[in-house]
């Protein structure tokens, strides 16, 4: 579980975090909703240590992220699998080497158990037999799914996801979505995933924290997104047409 | 201001380059990486330019030195030392800052911008440490030899430059490049070399690691590192003939 206490994040005197206050569950898809500039990223970076918070704090069950040593930082660190929007695969290594990555730095495993597993993880993202390729040989779609197998390779306790589907076919998106949750449920793994794609959060949310301006504005589940009554999280959720039709009549 | 800014956050930056790495075989899988990546890629052109300067001097010496009172072979002698003193690591590391200055800050620049070292970070890696300690230790290990390749071919491109355009004798050349040699030549020259090879890479990964934004910005930060890399040769060459030769 992750508990998010009131962080507040400045960029050159610019508030883009304000206060925020969630919890992540474990063995669920937590989803952080809003619109592009909202501080999604920003949030899921603090949340990973990329940004420095400027005051709050986050638990990682317990244990106070922002206050830990380097060092102990990690060490949580290690626990921690992050899918990147740009996928974020090393160029110059192949696909198996890019998933075994982790492995060869942070285990004593021999070469053929990093391969066994290796092989396990692409198999479980139905990359089966991409081990040789290079990133810039494979599809956006097959890039996100390498990048997630890097990221369980550690059979990580947290997993993050920055926009899993921007660039995807509606398709390849329903793939990578039941992918992560998948994943969440089978290794009970606390997951947290940005998105402003709806068809993912009616797909495979168990929580939803809407993040306004900075601020999180709604909590919930997806069963109460439609039915909220927040005016600023109907606008963003009413915006399209085919939201449109979805709205409950008043 | 902004200078002791950018010279703090160098030196800060190079603290973490050289703290102890998560792992010593998979840093000295990178080393011999970057050997070939950096050093032994760079051979080529390394031949190239000093055949041709060895060349070019000699027939600027032959063509100034006219008086019958200076001996031919003063013209191999002074194409020896002219390659030795500054051609083979002065200019040879301006040339390596153009080629591996370049190419250090675009890979670590696009691996910024493509949130590749975020991805390292995010696996508990010290990114500068991972990326840059075995660029910086393989090049400064691997640039004793360019410079030295540098020495030899450039003093053979002079001869062939001598001998195909009648400047002076085989015989005159060969005693020009013995007469009055000094091997501290060859010393002062390597350690000139390896304190470029070092600004040449650690300002590069400098440049290149601390991008912020998109292509345009990767290959602004290129730029940078071979300029601020080149003005800095230029400055320690300074330096370091005054400390090593007066």
């Amino acid at each position: 579980m992750i508990e998010v206490k009131s962080i507040d994040k400045l960029f050159h005197n610019k508030h883009v975090l304000k206060a925020v206050s969630t919890v992540f569950t474990s063995g669920k898809v937590n989803m952080v909703i809003g619109k592009s500039g909202s501080g999604k990223t920003v949030l899921l970076k603090s949340l990973v240590g990329l940004h420095t918070i400027d005051s709050g704090s986050i638990l990682f069950d317990n244990i106070d992220f922002t206050k830990l040593k380097q060092k102990e930082k990690i060490k949580i660190r290690k626990q921690v699998g992050m899918l990147f929007q740009g996928s974020a695969l090393f160029d110059s290594a192949t696909i198996e080497e890019n998933v075994m990555y982790p492995m060869d730095v942070f285990t004593d495993l021999s070469n053929l158990e990093k391969l066994e597993r290796a092989n396990f993880c692409l198999d479980r993202v139905n990359l089966k037999g991409a081990n040789a390729l290079l990133p810039a040989e494979l599809s956006g779609g097959m890039q996100k799914r390498a990048a997630i197998a890097r990221a369980i390779a550690l059979n990580p306790k947290y997993l993050f996801c920055d926009e899993p589907n921007s660039g995807l076919d509606p398709q390849t998106a329903i793939v990578i979505d039941e992918l992560i949750r998948e994943i969440t449920y089978e290794y009970g793994i606390t997951t947290v995933v940005n998105t402003h794609d709806m068809n993912s959060v009616f797909g495979i949310s168990d929580t939803i924290v809407y993040i306004h301006e900075g601020q999180s504005w709604w909590h919930g589940t997806r069963d109460q997104l439609l039915c909220s009554g927040n005016e600023e999280l109907d606008a963003f959720l009413f915006s399209s047409e085919i939201m449109k039709r979805l709205k409950p009549k008043s | 201001m902004n200078l002791f800014y950018h010279i703090g956050k160098y030196f800060v930056f190079l603290s973490k380059v050289f703290a102890r790495p998560e792992k010593h075989s998979v840093w000295f899988k990178h080393f011999v990486k970057e050997i070939e990546k950096l050093g032994v890629s760079s051979i080529g052109i390394i031949i190239l330019v000093s055949v041709f300067i060895g060349a070019a001097i000699t027939i600027q010496m032959a063509y100034n030195i006219t008086s019958p009172l200076v001996p031919d072979y003063v013209i191999s002698l002074t194409t020896r030392d002219t390659m030795l003193l500054e051609f083979s690591s002065t200019i040879i590391s301006l040339v390596l800052a153009g080629k591996v200055g370049s190419n250090v800050a675009s890979e670590i620049g696009t691996m910024r911008v493509t949130e590749q070292i975020d991805a390292l970070e995010i696996m508990g890696i010290n990114s500068s440490a991972f990326l840059v300690s075995p660029k910086v230790f393989a090049f400064t290990f691997f640039i004793p030899f360019l410079v030295i390749i540098s020495m030899f071919v450039g003093v053979g491109g002079g001869w062939l430059s001598a001998v195909f355009t009648d400047a002076l004798s085989y015989q005159d050349y060969v005693t020009g490049i013995r007469y009055f040699f000094i091997p501290y030549y060859v010393a002062y020259s390597i350690i000139k070399s390896l304190v470029f090879a070092f600004l040449i890479i650690t300002v590069s990964s400098y440049q290149g690691y601390y991008v912020s934004g998109g292509a345009l910005e990767v290959g602004r930060a290129s730029t940078r590192a071979v300029v601020y890399s080149s003005v800095l040769i230029l400055m320690f060459d300074l330096i370091l003939t005054q400390l090593l030769l007066s």
